[in-house]
């Protein structure tokens, strides 16, 4: 097997007291979309900077396709970085912009030229090569920096918070833009977000940060339904968090434990739950309508508290609203209730 | 009835907005436009030579008295100061401003400030003569280089033509090194604030793309400071234009532009001729504006 795309060896990196990353290790695979989540001051920007360069792990390693890169200043590394502000050269056109790598590794003007064309066509701004990014709208300026990290094919292409600063709607697009550029010109993208869903709807892989350290590696499948951590179940995702009593009551155990609000079903207080499946009994203290689906908070007879998530499916809003009070049955399957470690 | 009038002044935002450029444009209009023009139009006017009395006629008589060679030549020693003092004021404040914004922190930073701006807050007369002093055959720097045996230094400078004279007080190098000492914060201070709004991003973003220091420092750091610079350059080079206070006191007797103006208009009594000697600075820092701007100094504003 060949080396992989990013490795992380143990690293760390400390600003005097505060240890912002702590001791990642990480390997991802050459191709592969990966996303870095967490909230911020989370370390997943600064193991970022020092894969690109900017900062010194105060420990560890760092590797670009097998080859130490720890010690190499960020010029020296087959990395590209799309940054959260972008970063474009004001006293630049978008097209000085985009042939700013190609022009520092003096390519010929001609080829420059055409592969301009060909970065700004691929980000779908194929007129704008003369505007300066004064005269762009922040979509736009984010399309140019991505031309502008991707026209120097790197084999690793940094994104760190891309879609932040955009509105939901062209955050959505872009999304969806951003995996078929990725799909097409078929190299590692590295993506920071502190965007559970973004993360989620973009990786083949994600790391879920928190506290300068990695809480789980895996699918977004995987992350999504069987968290590791209490972190990454609260996190990733709404959940709730069984603790003490309610724990013991439901599992068995002390916890902590977690089920999905999704995978719990609402029923009628007077029907009874599935064969094979558990159930407790409670009442309705707060419905929210949401659209798609209502979300419920029930109070449980024998204390505590689930959230429950129902697909509107025929149900119309005047049902949510009257909800409040009505005595329910809630009833999941066991095996919908995954254990944690602390 | 003070509540009466804000709110009056909510609703009709043009009133709040003439109540508040009133005075400026005023000022700026009247005061100052007012008197640049009257200064123009007496600049066409002339001195009778029998007579001495200014006859208010247009003419082009006393720009024509500006090329003599007296005067051309005291539009070039001029200029060429100006010039020098900029370049120089330029070389030595980019690398201070520089510090000043990218690493200077806390303390340092207050310091620096301090440093640069506490000389504008004593007397300007009081600090060119103190120069005097510093520079005199007996001054400091007299003493330094004989203390350190470098006194040959000192008068093989002295000897050079056009730079040197039997001092440094008066020499033209010594009023080229007063001129720098006293318009440097003026150049320093533009350059630092235009430094400051240069996002740390950018540079890394350059080096991300394969530039090493050099480059980035060339292709962005630089341009985006251009500004800055040509605003500094304005203060050092239309100041030194205009002054006549170091030239007066440090250097040989050959006249600046700002001497031959006030001799015109004082003791000799020809307002046209200070007038239309005062249109030349003017020009000058017109056409090196222009200049600037073909540069491309302002593209990134």
């Amino acid at each position: 097997m060949s080396a992989p795309a990013v490795r992380f060896v143990e690293v760390s990196r400390h600003f005097g007291e505060v240890r912002a990353v702590d001791g990642v290790s990480l390997e991802i695979a050459d191709g592969e979309f990966f996303a870095m989540l967490g909230p911020s001051g989370s370390g997943k920007t600064t193991c970022l900077r020092m894969l690109a360069g900017f900062e010194q792990p105060t420990a560890g390693r760092v590797e670009l396709h097998g080859r130490d890169v720890t010690d190499l200043p960020p010029y020296e590394r087959d990395v590209n970085t799309v940054f959260q502000d972008y970063a474009l050269f004001p006293h630049l056109s978008v097209a000085d912009n985009v042939a700013y790598g190609l022009t520092i590794k003096k390519v010929a003007k001609p080829e420059i030229r055409r592969r301009v064309d060909e970065a700004l066509e691929l980000v779908c701004l194929p007129d704008y090569g003369a505007r300066k990014p004064a005269q762009l709208s922040g979509g736009q300026r984010q399309r140019v920096a991505l031309a502008r990290a991707l026209i120097n094919r790197p084999r690793v292409l940094l994104l760190d918070e891309p879609l932040g600063a955009l509105d939901l709607k062209l955050r959505q697009q872009m999304q969806t833009e951003l995996k078929a550029i990725q799909r097409q010109v078929g190299i590692t993208f590295l993506f920071v977000t502190h965007d559970q869903e973004e993360a989620l709807a973009m990786s083949d892989r994600l790391a879920v940060f928190n506290q300068g350290r990695i809480e789980q590696v895996g699918t977004p499948a995987e992350v999504y339904e069987r968290p590791r951590t209490v972190f990454v179940a609260g996190f990733v995702g709404t959940t709730n968090l069984l603790l003490g009593d309610l724990a013991q009551r439901l599992t068995g155990t002390p916890g902590p434990a977690a089920i999905r609000p999704e995978r719990i079903r609402l029923l009628a207080c007077d029907t009874t739950a599935g064969a094979g499946e558990a159930s407790a009994t409670g009442s309705i203290r707060e419905a929210v309508y949401l659209g798609m689906h209502t979300r419920y908070t029930v109070d449980l007879d024998e204390g505590g508290e689930l959230a429950v998530v129902a697909q509107n499916l025929d149900a119309d809003a005047a049902d949510a609203a009257c909800a409040q009070g009505r005595r329910v049955r809630l009833a999941w399957e066991p095996s919908a209730i995954r254990a944690l470690v602390g | 009835m003070l509540r009466r009038a804000a709110n009056f002044l909510f609703r009709h935002p043009r009133w709040a907005l003439g109540l508040l450029l009133g005075p400026p444009l005023l000022w700026l209009g009247v005061v100052y436009l007012g008197s640049l023009a009257a200064l123009l139009v007496q600049s066409f006017f002339h001195v009778d030579e029998f007579t001495g009395q200014v006859v208010r006629s247009f003419s082009f008589a006393t720009y024509a008295q500006l090329f003599t060679p007296a005067n051309l030549d005291i539009f070039k020693r001029t200029t060429l100061m100006a010039a020098a003092v900029t370049i120089a004021a330029a070389l030595l404040a980019f690398p201070l401003a520089y510090y000043m914004a990218r690493y200077a922190r806390g303390r340092v930073r207050s310091l620096l400030y301090l440093g640069v701006i506490l000389p504008l807050w004593s007397s300007y007369i009081v600090r060119v003569y103190s120069w005097k002093l510093i520079l005199a055959k007996e001054g400091i720097i007299s003493w330094f280089f004989s203390a350190a045996g470098l006194s040959r230094v000192l008068d093989a400078v002295l000897g050079i033509p056009g730079i040197g004279g039997p001092s440094l007080s008066f020499s033209s190098l010594g009023r080229f090194l007063v001129f720098l000492y006293i318009w440097l914060p003026y150049m320093i201070l533009p350059i630092q604030a235009a430094l400051e709004r240069v996002p740390k991003s950018l540079l890394e973003a350059s080096a991300d793309l394969g530039a090493p220091p050099g480059k980035t420092f060339r292709k962005v750091t630089l341009p985006l400071a251009l500004p800055g610079v040509i605003a500094g350059s304005i203060f050092t080079f239309s100041l030194t234009l205009g002054d006549f206070i170091i030239p007066g006191t440090i250097g040989d007797s050959s006249l600046f532009i700002g001497q031959a103006v006030l001799r015109h208009q004082g003791t000799a009594g020809n307002v046209p001729l200070a007038a239309a000697m005062t249109v030349v600075p003017m020009l000058i820092m017109a056409a090196y504006l222009a200049w600037a701007r073909r540069l491309g100094a302002f593209d990134a504003l």
